[in-house]
């Protein structure tokens, strides 16, 4: 099979199992969110086990990835580059924790849900778009 | 003690090896920010990979659901908060230009000092949300 053909489906099937993994880890829970994140009071540190989890096994393949040229379905490994630690990456990770914390969603689970109808979802899906947006028109791409 | 933090192991080794195969397969961070703004470049072909990716996320939950599993989603229905939450996370995540996924997952694997200092910093700034919350008795 060619890459045209192969890479979409690659995208997919990757989708597909990391939502599956937010959904059996219980990541997708806001209420389980919030508690993890309630340190002070009725903290539940059970999600430390995911990223604990997933964190070893997504580093095991990037290093073993450092002997490749490319990847198998395209042409080119597309890693960030951007190295700054400079006051938008903090103000950004600030105000993010900010709304994660209210609500226990960040973009990943919010999505994953939105086939659970549960009524919240859509409006604060429907406001993570409009943040989106916004930053992208009043502050721009990071360069 | 282990025994009750295996639905998180499976989950969190899931999440890796979704982030792997999108890596060694095509060269892509998983990184739920950088698929949410490539949803308005969609004109862009090399942005095409993640419409596939959100695909597949969304599909998850009924899959899920067909094959005879629950996953509980217990989510406040306070309007503002939802609205306030949702603008704040798009915002911050797009200047920060990642989440918990590209920096927390993506960036930590890649020994990344940039994505270590994002993600400390929302995980800290999550925590003080949660206690001033729990501090103001029910008002927020």
């Amino acid at each position: 099979m060619s890459a045209r053909i192969l890479s979409p489906l690659v995208a997919l099937a990757s989708g597909l199992i990391f939502g599956v993994g937010l959904l059996i880890s219980g990541m997708n829970d806001p209420a389980k969110v919030r508690a993890f994140l309630d340190v002070f009071a009725a903290w539940d540190p059970s999600l430390i086990a995911v990223m604990g989890s997933a964190v070893p096994v997504f580093a095991a393949f990037f290093y073993v990835s450092k002997r490749r040229k490319a990847p198998f379905c395209a042409a080119v490994f597309h890693e960030p580059k951007m190295t700054r630690i400079d006051r938008r990456l903090l103000t950004g990770a600030v105000m993010f924790g900010m709304g994660w914390g209210l609500v226990g969603l960040c973009p990943g689970p919010a999505l994953v849900n939105l086939l659970a109808f549960e009524p919240g979802i859509f409006l604060f899906v429907l406001a993570l778009f409009a943040g989106n947006r916004l930053a992208h028109w009043l502050v721009g791409p990071a360069r | 003690m282990m025994n009750e933090l295996i639905p998180e192991l499976i989950g969190g080794t899931l999440i890796g090896l979704a982030a792997s195969l999108l890596w060694l397969g095509i060269g892509r961070i998983s990184g739920m920010t950088g698929v949410l703004s490539s949803l308005f470049l969609w004109r862009e072909q090399q942005r095409h990979w993640a419409f596939w990716f959100l695909a597949g996320q969304v599909l998850a939950y009924p899959l899920y659901a067909l094959l005879g599993h629950s996953a509980p989603v217990q989510l406040t229905s306070n309007k503002t908060l939802l609205i306030a939450a949702g603008l704040l996370v798009g915002f911050g995540t797009y200047i920060g230009n990642g989440c918990t996924s590209g920096h927390g997952v993506c960036g930590m694997g890649r020994l990344s000092l940039r994505s270590a200092v994002a993600t400390v910093t929302f995980m800290v700034a999550g925590i003080a949300t949660v206690a001033v919350m729990n501090l103001s008795g029910g008002v927020l």
